[in-house]
């Protein structure tokens, strides 16, 4: 059972985003991490191969500057090996042309399953993984929160806005899967050592016969509109009366 | 108006089109002088509806069964494209409304602006808002290739207004086989029950987070919730926790709420949250960290103990009854 995770590698989010003042594309210099999003998805190809008895996990990636640290966290869980995509063509690409670069990288290697999470969490487009399966032609289930293997059918639980649904799909196929699917697991000392000399296959964009273009542009950027700051107080045994004033005062009660 | 046809993917459950696909057909209606909307429901009663709030098509696809909608519609649509002049599609961002955009995405080789929070005509185009980095910053964006331009527009971005149409015509489309992208079956659904006001149109929410400190005590949140005749709503951190379903998530992946009154409980004010919950008219934040980020958009913020201030508050609502 071959697996391949897509992995994205984005700047520290303890610190706000901000954007490039000319291009307008988010500022994606200085150290970059594996996307908190993306350990479900790794940790979840990982489980799903060791039940199958085997089979390699690639992950595949797009990053400015040959960027691998988020690459290495993933390699360190016990990813097998990697194909990234660097090429200073590809920065500010939209999420079409990204899903272009990962589907043409995710062909490099046989696949059984192809694996993402449901939406960045410094993008959140939430449309590549399945402009991916479509690219692939394979079928594709959306906001997994509960995957399973049985018999060669993957049978998932499917968030809905109502409640989920429980949908079977032949491989292969792709999933996107939700926050919480599974618990990833920490990179182990071994892991980390080992995942230094895992290979890791750098490309560009041409390489993979893409030619980036741009379909869409940012017009203005500006400052929302700031609510006026409020009340902030601290409690000191009585809060919930000012609490109860307020929601007086709003006519709510 | 200056455009001449909008697409709108229109969702339907047990109780009828959605509220969000209302709000979409509205504003499609304000934008362009022809609205058809595609929906994957038989029902033919849908056509009234759609009619009031301005559709003049309604395009039902008929063949769905027991296959993922996005998955069809977005056949349906790039079948009907070929010979027809569409100058935009809007969806939803549900998971139904993604899945589709992309699908089609590629099929026309047209990218998808996403996380639209308003639309505005500009000459011959329609220019979108996204809203980035919690609120902070508002981005206008548009496309420059050719139409049609797609949109995944956020919930409550407009208001539903029924116009008072007449029923939309009605057109029956079938797609047929899929191929391989086609494969993916549903064998059950599965819905949650809630009782008491929709999460997403309740005049008061409250929500719990992390700060609740564990599963048991989110009865906390309901309670106060059912107090004040609202719903309660949860972070995502609780919900990927597992301690509420997904379907009490308020945020970038959940609901979007713009209530009267917002309780924030043990909720520090992730951007993923407060992109769901900013719309609010009042907001009411309980937290025991002062730098929390929820302080910088709360009218009322409360530094203290959660576990202490809402069993009293609680305590002090039923006293008045």
């Amino acid at each position: 059972m071959n697996i391949t995770v897509c992995v994205k590698q984005i700047p520290d989010q303890s610190s706000p985003g901000k954007l490039d003042p000319g291009s307008h594309n988010l500022v994606r210099d200085g150290k970059l991490i594996l996307d908190d999003s993306d350990s479900y998805g790794v940790e979840m190809a990982l489980q799903l191969a060791a039940e199958a008895g085997g089979g390699e996990v690639t992950l595949v990636s797009m990053a400015p500057n040959g960027e691998v640290s988020g690459i290495r966290t993933a390699l360190a869980m016990g990813a097998d090996k990697a194909v990234l995509v660097s090429d200073a063509k590809l920065a500010g690409a939209d999420a079409l042309t990204t899903a272009k670069v990962l589907a043409a990288a995710i062909k490099r290697n046989p696949f059984d399953l192809v694996i993402a999470a449901t939406e960045s969490t410094d993008g959140y487009t939430g449309t590549v993984p399945v402009q991916i399966a479509e690219i692939l032609d394979i079928p594709s289930v959306s906001f997994a929160k509960k995957v399973e293997l049985s018999g060669g059918i993957l049978k998932v639980q499917r968030q809905t806005e109502l409640g989920y649904d429980q949908v079977e799909c032949p491989l292969p196929a792709l999933i996107s899967v939700t926050a919480g699917v599974v618990e990833p697991r920490y990179p182990s000392f071994k892991g980390i050592m080992s995942a230094k000399s895992k290979p890791v296959e750098v490309l560009e964009a041409s390489t993979l016969g893409i030619e980036p273009g741009r379909n869409q542009e940012i017009i203005t950027v500006r400052s929302a509109e700031e609510r006026s700051s409020g009340v902030i107080i601290t409690d000191e045994g009585d809060a919930h009366q000012q609490i109860i004033e307020f929601l007086e005062q709003l006519k709510v009660i | 108006m200056t455009l001449s046809k909008i697409w709108v993917f229109a969702e339907s459950t047990e109780s009828g089109i959605t509220s969000t696909s209302l709000e979409l057909i509205s504003a499609a209606s304000k934008f362009a002088d022809h609205v058809e909307v595609f929906v994957a429901s038989p029902e033919p009663g849908y056509s009234e509806i759609v009619g009031a709030y301005g559709a003049t098509k309604l395009i039902q696809v008929t063949d769905v069964n027991d296959r993922l909608i996005g998955t069809v519609v977005a056949s349906a649509m790039a079948q009907l494209l070929s010979g027809n002049t569409v100058d935009a599609i809007f969806f939803a961002m549900t998971p139904e409304g993604r899945d589709c955009a992309a699908r089609l995405s590629v099929k026309l080789d047209v990218p998808v602006l996403t996380n639209v929070v308003n639309l505005s005509v500009d000459g011959t185009r329609l220019v979108s808002e996204h809203a980035i980095f919690g609120g902070s910053e508002i981005v206008q964006a548009g496309f420059t290739g050719s139409s049609p331009a797609i949109f995944a527009i956020r919930a409550k971005s407009f208001t539903a207004e029924s116009r008072g149409g007449m029923p939309a015509e009605v057109v029956q489309v079938g797609v047929g086989d899929l191929g391989s992208a086609g494969k993916a079956r549903i064998v059950e659904q599965h819905l949650e029950e809630r009782s008491g006001p929709k999460l997403d149109e309740a005049p008061v929410v409250v929500s719990g987070g992390r700060g609740l400190g564990q599963a048991e005590n989110y009865k906390l949140v309901e309670e106060l919730a059912k107090l004040l005749g609202g719903a309660p709503g949860a972070s995502r951190a609780i919900v990927d926790a597992g301690w509420v379903p997904y379907s009490y998530q308020v945020g970038q992946t959940g609901k979007t709420v713009k209530p009267n009154v917002y309780i924030a409980c043990g909720i520090s004010g992730a951007t993923q949250h407060m992109v769901g919950m900013k719309g609010a008219k009042n907001i009411i934040a309980i937290n025991k960290d002062e730098d929390a980020p929820i302080f910088s958009i709360a009218d009322l913020g409360i530094v203290g103990d959660v576990h202490k201030i809402v069993p009293k508050l609680i305590e002090a609502l039923q006293s008045r009854t």
